[in-house]
């Protein structure tokens, strides 16, 4: 029982954290149709950033977090529109590859700046462990489960509410008549890689508390987001949430009650992405209208 | 398309290289690269090969992904796939390399055509990312490979290094016997590839890239067709894997990791898609890049403080910059650049 809840919660916790990643890689596919190989090292940008504000300049540390998410939003909207803006009608492949190439860029940089041994991270969610349905786990997990949903209850407000939340759902919904009435699509699209930039970079600050450190080791998650998206949808926000929870159990389960030296933890997400790509490749949420060929 | 030829036979117009100029362009070519060997040293012999292992790899991955529209993020496990068996033969059943080669380029050719499975369903997007799962459960198998019976890494003996019971180390060193193997398959392969898109399978891999219902309706088998471009492509991961094992004597993961994947995909994207020559180019800058990063670096060493601690995320900005960068400016690599210097001075003084 003890063990069921902790895996149940660090599955949780790291499920929140994928949702967070896949909805900013939703919101892009959604408005401009890339799919962003350099997710994950949008996760590294966040860390390091928070790292250097926290740590290295010694802000306290809500001012350095948000001061380090800014710094990444505006990250993302120079990658749109230095990278991403004189690609505009180019062919599928030739989109994956730039951001790969953007990737392969990114972590250059990273690791020119902050080097590639991993550094101890500010210590800001409380460590200790508390019990809960007769299991311990550690509190930091929760604070992640509880800061993760808040910010998807402000996206979903954003998106409900806001103005221009509601012209993203509109070019999302249809470029062509988003465009005719007066919505500006490369603002849109601006934001969308802001916004992607602002939920990889709070999950990757995340992880950085929940490991006790950052390392390039974190990037990895960038590769998870594809089973996640792929199995709630690519192009659905909710599906990003629902698809980030069950990988992120699976891959707990997978990896508590299996052998160990399996592990299964790292290739049960890519196996399941590569059923669901073969049974339902439109995922769980997905609109229907992938091509069959 | 060069004007004044008059072809008066068949024979002259089926060939592959109708004009006397090309022909000459062609024998200049072979006399540098069988030149090359008797007076370039060890450093030089073992780029030249790495070279010319990444573009057999290269065309293999451009047949799939710029003649026939399917886009793959698994190379790098297909070499593997080749590498690891052709090593486990060396290793576990002692063959010598003229059997594990030919064997392990089947079998790499098998398993990318069941991994080419899902490119029955699936196109574009959702079919490269299907490959990316392929290449990470690869990775997985390898790495976990008590399941298999191989370790982390493998060993090869000396001993498999030979052709029909000749020993390769008895004629000379490692890297200049290498270069005669590594070139013989490269031009083979070269002679085999250029020739399939001239024939009835090659004519419908470029139908089903170019439009694949229109494909089908003109008879194109799309299920059969595709899981050739797969099975044909995956066969030359698998040769230039299994070359690669004998000639580096020791393999291990971390070679085929998705890094790889990326970098054969960055060479036929530079070089051009769809042009086996442009494969061949985009091997070869993005062997010689790094090589000239670190030279570069080694000669400023002394005018740049710690370049060389730096060196190793100069060599992957410079990667990444570089695709996108081609990306954006010549979408269509080095064999559009180098037709656009020919054509500046055939067309001269005029500008088209």
């Amino acid at each position: 029982m003890e063990k069921i809840v902790q895996l149940t919660l660090s599955g949780i916790a790291n499920g929140a954290i994928f949702a967070l990643v896949a909805l900013g890689f939703v919101l892009i596919y959604k408005s401009s149709d890339v799919i962003n190989f350099a997710q994950g090292e949008l996760l590294l940008i966040g860390a390091y950033l928070t790292y250097t504000t926290v740590e290295m300049i010694g802000l306290w540390w809500p001012v350095g977090v948000i001061v380090a998410v800014l710094l990444a939003a505006l990250v993302g909207v120079l990658i749109e529109q230095l990278v991403l803006r004189p690609l505009i009608g180019e062919p599928v492949i030739s989109v994956i590859m730039v951001t790969i190439g953007l990737s392969s860029l990114l972590r250059a940089i990273i690791g020119g700046v902050w080097g590639v041994t991993p550094r101890t991270a500010p210590q800001f969610l409380p460590r200790d462990t508390i019990t809960l349905f007769g299991a311990s786990v550690g509190a930091d997990r929760l604070w992640a489960i509880a800061l993760a949903l808040i910010l998807f209850a402000l996206l979903t407000l954003f998106f409900r509410y806001g103005r221009e939340g509601i012209a993203m759902r509109a070019v999302a919904d249809d470029q062509q008549a988003a465009l005719s009435m007066g919505i500006s699509v490369k603002k849109v699209w601006a934001v969308a890689w802001a916004i992607a930039a602002v939920t990889a970079s709070v999950g990757g600050i995340l992880l950085m508390s929940i490991f006790g450190g950052v390392s390039g080791q974190i990037a990895r998650v960038g590769l998870l987001v594809f089973p996640v998206v792929i199995l709630g949808g690519l192009d659905s926000v909710p599906g990003a949430i629902v698809g980030g929870l069950i990988i992120g159990l699976l891959q707990s389960f997978a990896g508590g009650y299996l052998p160990p030296e399996l592990g299964m933890g790292e290739v049960v997400p890519f196996i399941i992405l590569l059923l669901i790509l073969l049974i339902r490749p439109y995922g769980l949420y997905g609109q229907r209208i992938i091509e069959r060929v | 398309m060069q004007s004044g030829t008059f072809h008066t036979s068949y024979a002259g117009d089926m060939a592959l290289r109708p004009y006397w100029v090309q022909r000459l362009r062609i024998a200049l070519v072979l006399v540098v690269v069988l030149a090359f060997p008797w007076f370039a040293d060890r450093y030089w012999l073992n780029l030249a090969n790495t070279i010319a292992l990444a573009a057999i790899g290269a065309i293999g991955l451009n047949i799939l992904v710029g003649y026939t529209g399917q886009i793959s993020i698994g190379h790098g496990g297909f070499l593997a796939v080749g590498a690891y068996t052709a090593g486990l033969l060396a290793v576990r059943l002692d063959m010598p390399m003229w059997i594990t080669v030919p064997v392990a380029s089947c079998v790499t050719a098998l398993v990318g055509a069941f991994f080419g499975l899902p490119s029955v369903r699936l196109k574009g997007l959702y079919l490269a990312i299907a490959t990316l799962a392929a290449q990470e459960i690869i990775i997985w198998l390898l790495t976990h490979g008590k399941l298999l019976g191989i370790g982390e890494s493998l060993t090869l003996p000396r001993a498999a290094n030979n052709l029909f019971g000749i020993s390769l180390a008895d004629l000379g060193n490692n890297d200049f016997v290498f270069y005669w193997i590594t070139v013989g398959c490269l031009i083979l392969t070269v002679i085999f590839v250029s020739n399939l898109f001239r024939s009835r399978t090659g004519r419908a891999f470029v139908a089903i890239r170019d439009q694949d219902i229109a494909a089908q309706v003109i008879g194109v088998d799309l299920f059969r067709y595709k899981l050739l471009a797969f099975a044909t492509s995956s066969f030359f991961a698998g040769l230039a894997g299994a070359l690669t094992a004998h000639y580096r004597g020791i393999i291990s993961w971390e070679r085929f990791t998705i890094d790889t994947s990326i970098l054969y995909l960055a060479m036929i994207i530079i070089g051009g898609l769809g042009s086996v020559s442009g494969s061949i180019y985009g091997a070869a800058f993005m062997t010689l890049l790094p090589a000239l990063l670190s030279n570069l670096a080694r000669a400023t060493s002394d005018v740049v403080p710690n370049i060389n601690s730096y060196l190793p995320y100069i060599q992957q900005g410079a990667f990444g910059l570089a695709i996108i960068l081609f990306l954006i400016f010549e979408p269509e690599g080095i064999v559009k650049m180098w037709r656009n210097v020919k054509d500046y001075f055939r067309l001269w003084p005029f500008s088209y």
